[in-house]
């Protein structure tokens, strides 16, 4: 388990890594997925430059309607965030199902996000959550939201030179329950799927749905066939497995040593059923 | 010198709880492992592996390689020739042997053969040179399925035996036929022992240094057995055995997969003889995965015979046994043992079985905790349940209904072992006492009406264990011990047997410190050093204390015989007493210290007739049988019909192994034995495709058992001592795995069974369990 050999720059700020970015340099940040990569050797970068020591990319900060979380804020932090905690619970509840400890106090949301593993946790959330991500390049910033951004198994919107410097997600306006369900590859512990729900009611009917689902195709995707056969009803039992039935509509599932591509539409389905009347439960 | 002091009582150790005396270092990050060691001049070793299943080697380029600064040698095939091949140590009639070289030479038969050795001065160097060696192969087809490989057309794993077939092997005892003929019912069932990867902590590792102007070799490595190590690289590598000297530094678990020689072994060997400079080659995960022998990979075909009332009269197994590419150093033998474990706790004395050893494109397969005993019990085990069911007899009734009785031991068994010592009852209702028998079926009776699917899974295993016997094992059986009482009165004790994690330093101390009536503190263990401990066969079989503690107790024996001869001199009288560390004249009081004792022995002034100096004694012990623990696992599980997962609710583990030197240790086996059996029941798998690529290739696929999967396990004893050794122990490194898997695998049977279902092979993965109470081809 011994990578190529490679440089390694820790830049003071972010200015210079985006330079050395530009430049054709590999970005680092927790390490968790670049460096068993490098190991086994399925990546070879000759420059990597860590973005983890860049402490003007580790924050989370409320502004307006929004919480912006800096791309090397570790997961952990996201997990226990008071402020993540109690805007917007769906996220710091996803972080706490990321890994095991020792990868939740290295791993990043940054690094997360921009490897797009078709397991990883984040992505539920944030499609859930519609969030933005800020994207910087030399030449300046632009804004994609998580749809547009996960594109396909370790694709991103990203382009050559840019860097993710922040995820934005909205504070949750009261009324909103939300839950995330996963099922565990039992060997890695990543997602086989996972599910993100966001509802609010109003009126004794869901007023608002957002499902995001991860783990079951090649990428993450927002369920909208689910979402919309549970807006405006009542949410009983009956309309949530209605809702959950459709959570796979449209999916080319994945299949594995782990879970057949029937097992785990099945799995969504359960998990988004549970997701969701756990998430309605938190409604009130 | 002789005088009256207040004498402390010796306080036993045995029995208690003592913390183990390995464990500071281990926890505090201190211990000696192979990859620790550094030396002068020390070189690092890299193998090119085979990606391929099966391939010819059509050419091999090293250019590019060697021109990389920091490289110092390349070495393939051609080079190794004089160098024996890896030893197989199991004899079978008809046997077929390849001849396994340390490096392929035109051909290679799994992926992960070693195909070529770069070293380099230093590892990231030697890594990358690695990389540009350039092998051209052309691929064959591969087989890596047993089934498969005995198929009429299946690709030849060696083009010289078109069957795949190494060996077949037949034993019988009594009359099957007979029993078959009588029986009211016979039940029958494909059960698969899946391969499995042993995944000690720590990888292999090797460190070779020759001493060219001694002709002299050190050899490090993570290793079981030292001593066997060094005789046999010293038979390979054509080195004088006296002038090779192996070291097992700290092991981090072996559980089987380093009781063998491996080729890395000699080939660092070679290389350090080659280049004049101490070599380092430390296994990567990903090497283990794929070269370090694998375990299991059975797939048998089971009948019973019984009789209405639940008698059983005879087993019939055929049984397919993967062995992979080659032959490790016990590959073939490790289904035979299988075979003597048939008849498991019962007394039926009629059984036919036959094995056919097979050839497949895969990592050898060998001893991995249990060695044969866990597939055999495995088997047995669900058949027994299955007989149950199929009378519709409750699965702990039929079991005491068979089990042979105490007043029959010794037992000769239908294999031609004699069972020592049994009282197979006892743990089995002492673990249905611990669950609550009664009350868990009526429970379970109104879950089920609920529609809750719980289950409630016995296991009653045997074992045979203290490997064992010499006639009756491929390089004897004994073991050693050396005793020294060094002149301060503090204790050396050196054993032959090599402790990678199950806690002889502990346990040793505690023998040596009851016999000679001191301080547990006062002794100290050595092992693992062919040049400091006297020859030695290792660990493994759990054998360790049963036949190593056995050495060092007859050891101890003769150095107490010695020590009164001193201290009766010195207190001049022929009527004493040795206890709590001192002789005593029985006559005047007067008593002298071991201490004292000690140094008057080194320091010679005056020797007790026909008594040489010093006090140090060896014994060599040949154990007269094996011996035969025994137990009961119960697990009570229910399964999530939605989703198919299992939940362990309970775990009770009853074993008997004896006598109990420390419970603490003994808990420890047992609890990671349990883990590992569960592993099997419910995780672990090592798939190989179609093309012998093996698929689980890594932890992120090959499940591991972690303590959040762990249930609690409620673990006991009863203690039935065994008379084959004086310490009445008889084994308990690996009963944990052999109870488990079956307690696991019956209970979720029992779980299913109201949906007919009647076996399941394993692991139990959750989509298997979902497919099955789903109706679904699983
Ligand atoms: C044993 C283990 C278990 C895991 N379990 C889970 C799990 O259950 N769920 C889960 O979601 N994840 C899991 N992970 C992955 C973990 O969450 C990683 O931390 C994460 O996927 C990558 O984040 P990182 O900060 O470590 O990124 P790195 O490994 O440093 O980088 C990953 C990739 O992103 C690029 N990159 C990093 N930062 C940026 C940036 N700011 N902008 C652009 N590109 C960037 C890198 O160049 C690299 O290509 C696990 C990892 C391990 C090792």
């Amino acid at each position: 388990m011994i990578p190529h050999q490679f440089d390694y720059a820790a830049p003071k700020s972010l200015d210079e890594a985006l330079k050395a970015i530009a430049d054709g340099a590999k970005p680092l940040s927790g390490g968790m997925s670049l460096v068993p990569m490098m190991k086994l050797r399925l990546a070879a970068p000759d420059r990597v430059v860590d973005l983890a020591r860049l402490k003007e990319l580790s924050y989370v900060r409320e502004e307006g309607s929004a919480l912006h979380v800096g791309a090397t804020t570790i997961h952990y932090d996201v997990e226990s965030s008071a402020a993540v905690k109690s805007k917007c619970p769906l996220l710091a509840e996803t972080a706490g199902f990321i890994g095991d400890v020792q990868i939740r106090n290295m791993g990043t949301m940054g690094g997360s996000v921009a490897h797009n593993d078709p397991s990883a946790d984040y992505p539920a959330a944030l499609q859930a959550l519609e969030a933005k991500i800020v994207l910087k390049g030399a030449n300046g910033e632009r804004t994609v939201s998580a749809a547009d951004f996960f594109v396909d198994t370790f694709t991103t919107s990203l382009e050559e030179g840019e860097i993710v410097r922040e995820v934005v997600v909205p504070v949750e306006a009261a009324g909103t329950g939300t839950s995330y369900a996963k099922v565990l590859q039992p060997a890695s512990g990543f997602a086989i799927v996972g599910i993100a729900v966001r509802v609010r009611k109003s009126g004794g009917k869901i007023s608002m749905a957002r499902i995001g689902v991860t783990g079951l195709a090649n990428c993450s995707y927002r369920a909208t066939a689910a979402e919309k056969a549970l807006e405006g009803t009542a949410g009983s039992d009956a309309d949530i497995q209605a809702a959950a039935a459709l959570v796979a509509q449209g999916a080319d599932a994945n299949s594995d040593l782990h879970a057949s591509a029937e097992y785990r539409t099945h799995l969504a389905k359960v998990h988004a059923g549970r997701a969701i009347k756990a998430a309605l439960g938190k409604t009130a | 010198m002789a005088t009256t002091t207040i004498i402390k009582k010796h306080e036993p150790s045995i029995g208690k709880r003592l913390r183990r005396k390995e464990d500071p270092r281990l926890i505090t990050g201190t211990a000696t492992y192979v990859e620790d060691l550094q030396m002068p001049g020390m070189h690092y070793a890299m193998v090119v592996r085979s990606p391929h299943g099966a391939a010819n080697i059509k050419s091999i380029d090293t250019s590019a390689a060697a021109a990389m600064p920091g490289v110092a040698a390349i070495f393939t095939g051609k080079d190794i020739l004089h160098i024996a091949g890896v030893p197989c140590g199991a004899s079978l009639p008809g046997l077929r042997v390849p001849d396994h070289k340390i490096l392929a030479q035109d051909r290679v038969y799994f992926v992960g053969h070693p195909v070529a050795v770069v070293v380099a001065t230093d590892k990231y160097v030697a890594r990358d040179a690695a990389d540009a060696i350039e092998v051209d192969y052309d691929v064959l087809q591969a087989v890596a399925d047993p089934e498969k490989a005995l198929a009429p057309g299946a690709p030849a794993v060696h083009p010289q035996w078109p069957d795949n077939t190494a060996f077949t092997f037949h034993q019988e005892g009594g009359d099957i036929e007979k029993a078959f003929k009588e029986a009211d019912v016979i039940v029958k069932e494909r059960i698969v022992s899946q391969r499995l990867i042993p995944s000690a902590m720590e990888p292999r590792g090797v460190v070779a240094s020759w001493h060219a102007a001694e002709k002299s070799l050190t050899l490090y490595t993570s290793t079981q057995v030292p001593h066997l190590v060094r005789t046999l690289i010293a038979q390979m590598l054509g080195i004088d055995e006296n002038r090779v000297r192996v070291v097992a530094p700290e092991v981090g678990g072996g559980f089987g997969s380093k009781l063998n020689v491996y080729a890395e072994e000699a080939l660092m060997s070679f290389v350090s003889m080659k280049i004049g400079k101490p070599v380092k080659w430390i296994e990567s995960r990903r090497e283990n995965f794929l070269t370090t022998i694998h375990g299991r990979g059975h797939v048998d075909y089971y009948e019973v015979a019984a009789k209405k009332d639940g008698t059983i009269l005879g087993i019939k197994v055929k049984l397919i046994q993967d062995l992979g590419s080659y032959h490790q150093l016990l590959t073939p033998a490790i289904p035979t043992l299988s075979v003597l474990m048939l008849p498991g706790l019962y007394r039926s004395k009629n059984m036919s079985a036959d094995i056919i050893g097979v050839f497949t494109n895969c990592v050898p397969t060998d001893a991995y905790r249990g060695a044969g005993r866990p597939e055999a019990t495995h088997g047995i085990e669900r058949m027994v349940d299955i007989l149950a069911a199929e009378l519709k007899m409750d699965p702990a009734e039929i079991r005491l209904k068979n089990f042979i009785r105490n007043e029959e031991f010794p037992f000769p068994t239908a294999t031609g072992l004699i069972y020592d010592t049994g009282d197979y009852a006892a743990p089995l209702r002492k673990a249905l006492e611990t669950v609550n028998y009664t009350e868990l079926r009526k429970e379970q009776a109104e879950a089920r009406k609920q529609g809750r699917l719980m289950g409630i899974g016995i296991c009653t295993y045997g074992e045979i264990c203290a490997m064992g016997p010499s006639p009756a094992t491929p390089a004897g059986g004994w073991e050693s011990a050396t005793v020294k009482i060094e002149p301060s009165g503090k204790v050396t004790v050196m054993t032959g047997v090599s402790p990678h994690g199950q806690g002889e330093e502990t346990t040793f101390s505690q023998i040596a410190a009851d016999a000679l009536g001191i301080d547990v503190e006062d002794i100290l263990v050595q092992h693992g050093d062919t040049a400091i401990v006297q020859y030695g066969i290792g660990t493994f079989g759990s054998r360790a204390t049963a036949v190593g503690g056995a050495a060092l107790h007859f050891a101890l024996q003769e150095i107490i015989t010695k020590i009164k001869k001193f201290g009766a001199m010195l207190l001049e009288t022929e009527d004493i007493t040795y206890s709590d560390g001192q002789c005593t004249c029985n006559k005047t009081g007067k008593s002298i210290s071991i201490k004292e004792i000690a140094g008057a022995a080194y320091r010679a002034m005056k020797l007790p007739a026909n008594t040489e100096p010093g006090l140090v004694a060896t014994y060599f012990w040949e154990p007269p049988n094996f011996t035969f623990p025994f137990g009961a696992h119960i697990m009570v599980s229910e399964v999530e019909k939605e989703t198919g997962n299992i939940s362990i609710k309970r775990y009770v583990a009853i074993d008997d192994c004896g006598n109990v030197l420390n419970p603490l240790i003994v808990d420890g086996q047992v609890h990671g034995g349990v883990a590992q059996g569960l592993g099997q029941a419910l995780w672990e798998q090592a798939v190989y495709d179609d093309n012998g690529q093996l698929v689980t290739g890594e932890f992120t696929d090959y499940t591991m058992p972690r303590a959040h999967m762990m249930p609690w396990i409620e673990s006991g004893h009863t203690v039935t001592p065994t008379p084959v050794n004086p310490l009445g122990v008889k084994g308990v490194g690996e009963a944990g795995t052999i109870g488990a898997s079956p307690a696991a695998v019956n209970s979720v049977v029992d779980a299913l069974s109201p949906l007919g279902v009647r076996h399941i092979d394993m692991p139990m993965t959750p989509e298997k369990i979902w497919k099955l109470v789903n109706g679904r081809n699983a």
